[in-house]
């Protein structure tokens, strides 16, 4: 298994460094692609990253943490982005939080996002690479049953 | 046949674009792919023969073909429309965003080649004459920015574009790359030759997936029209910090998105340490119109210091919605009552925040400020990016203000003790006040620490927290102060 993900890494590693001036500059894109592939940036990751680059398993521990979008765990269960920004709050997103929670127990993983860039057409959110907008308790809930 | 044009921008996607633009190929039409025009409130539009039919379902597709659908009249002649100055967004609504014919017929690179023409001195020249200012939000005039960069050797240089826009309210810099990408990598090639830097880096953030997809697409259609410039696509992680510009040059640089002290200006010590243009979406996008009309005809736009025309984001809760370019100088009021035409929920406009998450909250009867950097400056606001956020009577301003810190707290990079300690400390005492505790002792308290934080942070986020928060206090105190009855009755 740790081979394989080294196999992976390496080849991860290899095509981004060769697009970079300097080779850490490729680290975010690396770890993009690694949870991408993977679900998350598990330990065996980090170090063999840090390896590939030259780093310690510290600084790329670091950067893991310090991001928002990098999971240490790969998430039990599928993700909705619920945007809950003021423009959004201004449309009355926060009404909908305690039923969708309710609705999602068990089944979805409900997370806050700051803003997807739909502020006039809002509640919105984000489910995998879809975005979807004018979300009311119904659309929500039937959004929820889709993701389970 | 019938061509039938319908939005590939987010907010279409998201209200359903793409299964009504197969229901429309189901009945027999051919359609195409469209930009959006930027009144959301009507997406998903459908335009036939110029002729648009708003909010359009699949049940609607056999009358719109029949003709006898409600329609709007002419998209162009709309008053949302007929009323902008559109210099950046010219072609919004108009072409189709990856294809390359499209974008040369309605006048693409023609500042590239002008700029070609002239040479980068003169491109400079023009760039400073047109008055153009930093549209992230700080304002700075961007041709003295490159001529810096311009003035420094060095055997690497770079072109950094800002497309980090995670400021609520703002959606211009996603509707340019999915509606309009070439025009942005055009800005970027001109800037590149202006400054002598052969390579270009969009941050792009994560939570748009589809400008990374039209991005990544664009820069691959047009690399041979920009050689030999490059750019290449760079996707953020989730950290709103990464916005500010030396936060972003660090996790370009594969760090964690701390804040750096300035000096050094990132134009002289920029990405790895070279001289680097780090410009916002919306000024790269403005330089190919300045390029092709020259600066004058730019700066004949604006009022005082703030010159040429902004792309405003009319949002949150507003009646007609959307992206509205206008010159420098229209009211606040006008813009949220004549345009945005006051609340979607039909009650009263209590407030508007302006400038994103780090922006004043502003009551109505401060509606008569005009949209300049100074003015409002002036009163104690921003214009930052130009979103507005429309809230109408029920919002409570406390649990604003109280946002406003957590979301400092969440987004904090932890660089600088104001900005990480303040944010937490901050939220804790705004839940005394909300809790009706202390209340007078604890405003007090609030505005001794939003002092703090606005003068001792490194950056933006910690340094301008302060003005939603102060900005609730100061305009809206009833809704602080209701409490302190409450208090008094315990």
């Amino acid at each position: 298994m740790v081979a394989q993900l080294e196999e992976t890494i390496d080849m991860i590693i290899a095509r981004h460094v060769a697009q970079e001036d300097v080779a850490r500059g490729a680290l975010l894109p690396i770890l993009h692609d690694v949870q991408e592939q993977y679900g998350h940036v598990s330990e065996d990751a980090v170090r063999h990253i840090a390896a590939g680059l030259n780093l310690t398993r510290a600084e790329v521990h670091g950067v893991v943490s310090f991001y928002h979008d990098y999971r240490k765990e790969p998430s039990a269960l599928p993700i909705i982005k619920l945007c809950r920004a003021e423009a959004c709050k201004a449309r009355g997103v926060e009404a909908l939080v305690a039923g969708a929670e309710q609705a999602a127990m068990g089944k979805v993983a409900i997370e806050t996002v700051y803003c997807l860039g739909l502020c006039a057409v809002g509640p919105a959110a984000l489910v995998g690479d879809a975005v979807h907008a004018r979300l009311d308790a119904p659309k929500l809930a039937a959004l929820i049953g889709d993701a389970a | 046949m019938k061509t039938v044009r319908i939005s590939d921008d987010a907010v279409a996607l998201a209200l359903g674009a793409d299964a009504l633009a197969a229901a429309f190929e189901r009945a027999g039409a051919s359609v195409e792919r469209v930009s959006s025009w930027g009144m959301h409130w009507l997406e998903p539009l459908v335009e036939i023969d110029g002729i648009g039919y708003g909010n359009a379902t699949s049940d609607d597709v056999d009358a719109i073909l029949a003709g006898n659908a409600p329609n709007i009249g002419k998209v162009s002649e709309h008053p949302f429309i007929a009323r902008q100055q559109r210099l950046t967004f010219v072609r919004a609504g108009k072409t189709r965003p990856l294809d390359l014919d499209d974008y040369k017929a309605a006048g693409g690179w023609a500042g590239l080649e002008k700029a070609r023409a002239i040479g980068p001195e003169a491109v400079l020249e023009q760039v400073i004459a047109s008055g153009l200012r930093g549209r992230g939000g700080a304002g700075f005039p961007t041709g003295i920015k490159w001529k810096t960069v311009a003035g420094t050797d060095a055997d690497q240089k770079y072109i950094v574009c800002n497309a980090d826009e995670g400021d609520s309210a703002t959606f211009a810099d996603r509707m340019v790359m999915e509606g309009d990408p070439y025009m942005l990598i055009e800005g970027m090639a001109i800037a590149g030759l202006a400054v002598g830097a052969g390579k270009g880096v969009v941050y792009l953030r994560s939570e748009y997936p589809d400008a990374i997809k039209k991005m990544r697409a664009a820069v691959q259609n047009c690399a041979h029209i920009i050689a030999p410039f490059t750019v290449d696509i760079r996707v953020g992680a989730g950290a709103y910090v990464c916005g500010e510009e030396t936060s972003l040059l660090n996790s370009l640089e594969g760090r964690r998105g701390e804040v750096r002290a300035k000096p050094p200006l990132p134009a002289i010590k920029g990405l790895f340490g070279k001289p680097t243009v780090i410009n916002n979406v919306l000024s790269l996008a403005a330089v190919p119109w300045i390029l092709e009309h020259g600066g004058a005809a730019y700066a004949a736009y604006g009022m005082g210091r703030s010159k040429g025309t902004m792309p405003v984001q009319l949002a949150g809760n507003v009646k007609y919605g959307g992206l509205y370019e206008i010159a420098f100088g229209i009211t606040l009021g006008e813009l949220v009552n004549d345009i945005g035409g006051g609340t979607a929920s039909g009650r009263p406009v209590r407030a508007v925040q302006v400038g994103g998450p780090l922006g004043a909250y502003i009551p109505v009867s401060q509606f008569g400020l005009p949209f300049d950097y100074e003015a409002f400056a002036a009163a104690d606001a921003l214009i930052g990016h130009a979103g507005i956020t429309v809230f109408d009577d029920n919002v409570d301003m406390k649990g604003m203000a109280r946002f406003a810190l957590e979301f400092c707290a969440a987004e904090s990079c932890g660089k600088c003790t104001p900005c990480r300690l303040g944010s937490v400390r901050g939220m804790e005492v705004m839940d005394e006040i909300i809790a009706g505790r202390d209340v007078g002792k604890n405003i007090a308290l609030i505005e001794d620490l939003s002092e703090t934080m606005k003068f001792g942070s490194l950056c933006a986020l910690g340094g301008f927290t302060p003005y939603p928060v102060m900005s609730a206090i100061k305009h809206f105190r009833e809704d602080f102060e209701n409490d302190s009855a409450m208090e008094a009755a315990e």
